[in-house]
């Protein structure tokens, strides 16, 4: 197959399937406990210079308590995939530019520094436009697609998305004429992350796990990652599990660690559980605006807190939470 | 009949009656969803509403704060992945999707990555394609609902993030673009654009009432044609802004934005 054309953007992680099944060869398959806080998860799984992958869709289901963890341990260098990032790469931008040395080395783009409808992250417009971090582009749904080869186990997919843009131009991906039809389809590579988070409902202590509500890309996540850090809203046991396995959506064998994390996705929104904190992430953007402000938020809201509980009760604790959750089932609307 | 009502509440009347009933829309949140709503309650009750999060034929109570937030699949028939959704809208089942961005050329292109000409160090950064780049590519029409001032109608964008008509006839195909796809309607706060038939370029459908075409010709950066013969916009009808008002956005989230 002749390549038309090739995207100028670099390549952040090893699409080879091979490298990636001697990766899986060695990972632990059995039915073991894997129940830890996520502080012992991050020491353990997030390495300085790793490529990090993180479900949900930007302020909804997303792992906080990891990211927050990962700015605790003052992680360096890592490579992220930019995949409907809003929330997620606002806290891993915090890393970058404010005396911490740098926790974002390179980013994959299909969406970031915007919070959509809210506006741009100050902070994350920063750090970007200060050159520091090298980025490659792409779209939601050929990031998507990346995780899918990987979970897939092939090195690429055939896709239609980047045609005639600068995006293509900006990306790692490459033009070939399809050899059955003859017509110009995109390859993309396979994307198998080092370590990824994902937010879920309800996981029992092996890492079997239940999602509701849509499911965005997390399904080929938690299979295209190397590593695989679980929080949950709650633990349940397995015999819950295995009474209805048609609701698993992560079996055990993807995952390293299962951290209970109630609230996980705060100030995002879980669905089914609580809605998102708007006013916190207001005050999230307007702490951006000044160096100085940030920095000082930034201690009390992360680097002075010792974990995720210590976290949504300086947000208003359980009052709070009490009202979101009201918000999420349309009770404060008189229903 | 007319009532009072301002710029934001005709173009979400304008983009409203341009979606038909029966037909499929993969849309965004604030106008575009807006509009979506209005439609189902005014001409178009089978409308089938996509977030591209994989939220699918919501029953929306209110709107959505993100395309992904457990209002965008409240009452839905299904809540999917990310690409069931965008394999939908590339088998061709989805007809129309709302787009936006940072500028927009005179064939329907938009940017939404990035300011200035370096793109390693730019003016301003924006978020990138997101889901934009894949709906255009997918969906049978773009529509664009936008401010219009000269920053935004250019003549060269800084960054080709998401493909409309890229540079004329028959360039969407030859890029390997669906063919019968592309942009449709750009509805702004001045007017509503369509695109020549010839020459793929932006040309003007509507003025909105009490706006000249020397006006909307002053706020684009690039040379405009008219579709003859050159409409004055209907106004919003008293039972639309009711709609509106009452109904889709009592909060006036998007409305107030005015």
């Amino acid at each position: 197959m002749d390549i038309l054309f090739q995207g100028g953007g670099a390549l952040w992680a090893d699409p080879s399937t091979d490298r990636a099944r001697r990766f899986f060869a060695d990972k632990p398959r059995a039915l073991i406990d894997k129940v830890m806080t996520v502080a012992e998860a991050v020491r353990r799984f997030v390495h300085d210079g790793d490529y990090f992958a993180c479900g949900g869709f930007g302020c909804a289901r997303i792992p906080t308590a990891v990211l927050h963890e990962i700015l605790r341990q003052g992680r360096q260098h890592l490579r992220f995939a930019g995949h409907t990032a809003t929330h997620d790469f606002q806290l891993l931008c915090a890393g970058n530019g404010l005396g911490q040395g740098q926790t974002l080395a390179a980013v994959d783009i299909a969406y970031v520094v915007g919070l959509e409808a809210r506006g741009l992250s100050p902070h994350a417009r920063r750090v970007l436009e200060s050159g520091e971090v090298a980025c490659t582009e792409w779209t939601n749904y050929t990031l998507a697609l990346r995780f899918k080869a990987a979970a897939m186990g092939v090195p690429f997919l055939p896709v239609h998305s980047l045609l005639g843009t600068d995006t293509l131009r900006h990306s790692a991906a490459c033009v070939v004429a399809c050899p059955f039809t003859g017509e110009k389809v995109v390859l993309v590579p396979a994307l198998y992350p080092d370590v990824a988070a994902i937010h879920v409902h309800e996981a029992d202590r092996y890492g079997n796990c239940r999602i509701r509500g849509t499911t965005v890309a997390d399904l080929d996540l938690a299979r295209a990652a190397k590593r695989l850090i679980i929080t949950c809203e709650r633990l349940i046991p397995n015999d819950d599990i295995r009474q209805d396995p048609s609701r698993t959506a992560i079996p055990f064998f993807c995952v390293d660690a299962v951290c209970e994390v109630p609230y996980g996705s705060y100030p995002g929104n879980m669905p089914y559980e609580y809605f998102s904190d708007e006013e916190h992430i207001r005050q999230w953007l307007s702490a951006e605006k000044d160096i100085e402000e940030f920095r000082t938020f930034l201690q009390k809201y992360i680097f002075e807190v010792r974990d995720f509980t210590e976290y949504w009760q300086r947000c208003g604790g359980l009052p709070r939470l009490q009202e979101l959750r009201r918000q999420e089932f349309l009770l404060h609307r008189g229903l | 009949m007319s009532a009072a009502y301002n710029a934001m509440e005709l173009m979400i009347c304008c983009a409203a009656r341009l979606l038909e009933d029966g037909r499929t829309a993969a849309i965004g949140t604030g106008v575009p969803c807006a509009a979506a709503m209005l439609a189902q309650r005014m001409h178009a009750p089978h409308l089938v509403i996509l977030f591209e999060a994989g939220g699918v034929a919501p029953q929306l109570p209110t709107m959505p704060i993100s395309v992904g937030d457990s209002r965008s699949f409240h009452r839905a028939v299904m809540a999917t992945s990310m690409a069931d959704i965008m394999e939908t809208c590339r088998r061709g089942l989805i007809d129309y999707t709302f787009l936006g961005g940072a500028q927009i050329d005179p064939y329907g292109n938009l940017n939404s990555t990035c300011i200035g000409g370096d793109y390693a160090r730019p003016k301003v950064r924006l978020p990138g394609s997101g889901g934009a780049n894949d709906l255009a590519s997918f969906c049978w029409r773009i529509l664009v609902v936008t401010h219009h001032d000269r920053r935004r109608f250019v003549e060269k964008l800084d960054f080709l993030t998401t493909p409309g008509y890229l540079t004329g006839p028959g360039a969407r195909e030859a890029a390997g673009l669906p063919p019968g796809s592309g942009p449709y309607r750009v509805i702004t706060d001045l007017a509503v654009l369509g695109y020549n038939d010839e020459t793929k370029r932006m040309e003007v459908y509507s003025l909105h009432p009490g706006v000249s075409l020397a006006q909307v010709r002053a706020a684009t950066g690039f040379e405009l044609g008219v579709r003859e013969p050159l409409a004055v916009t209907e106004p919003p009808t008293p039972a639309e802004l009711l709609l509106l008002r009452e109904e889709v956005d009592p909060h006036r989230y998007v409305i107030g934005r005015c």
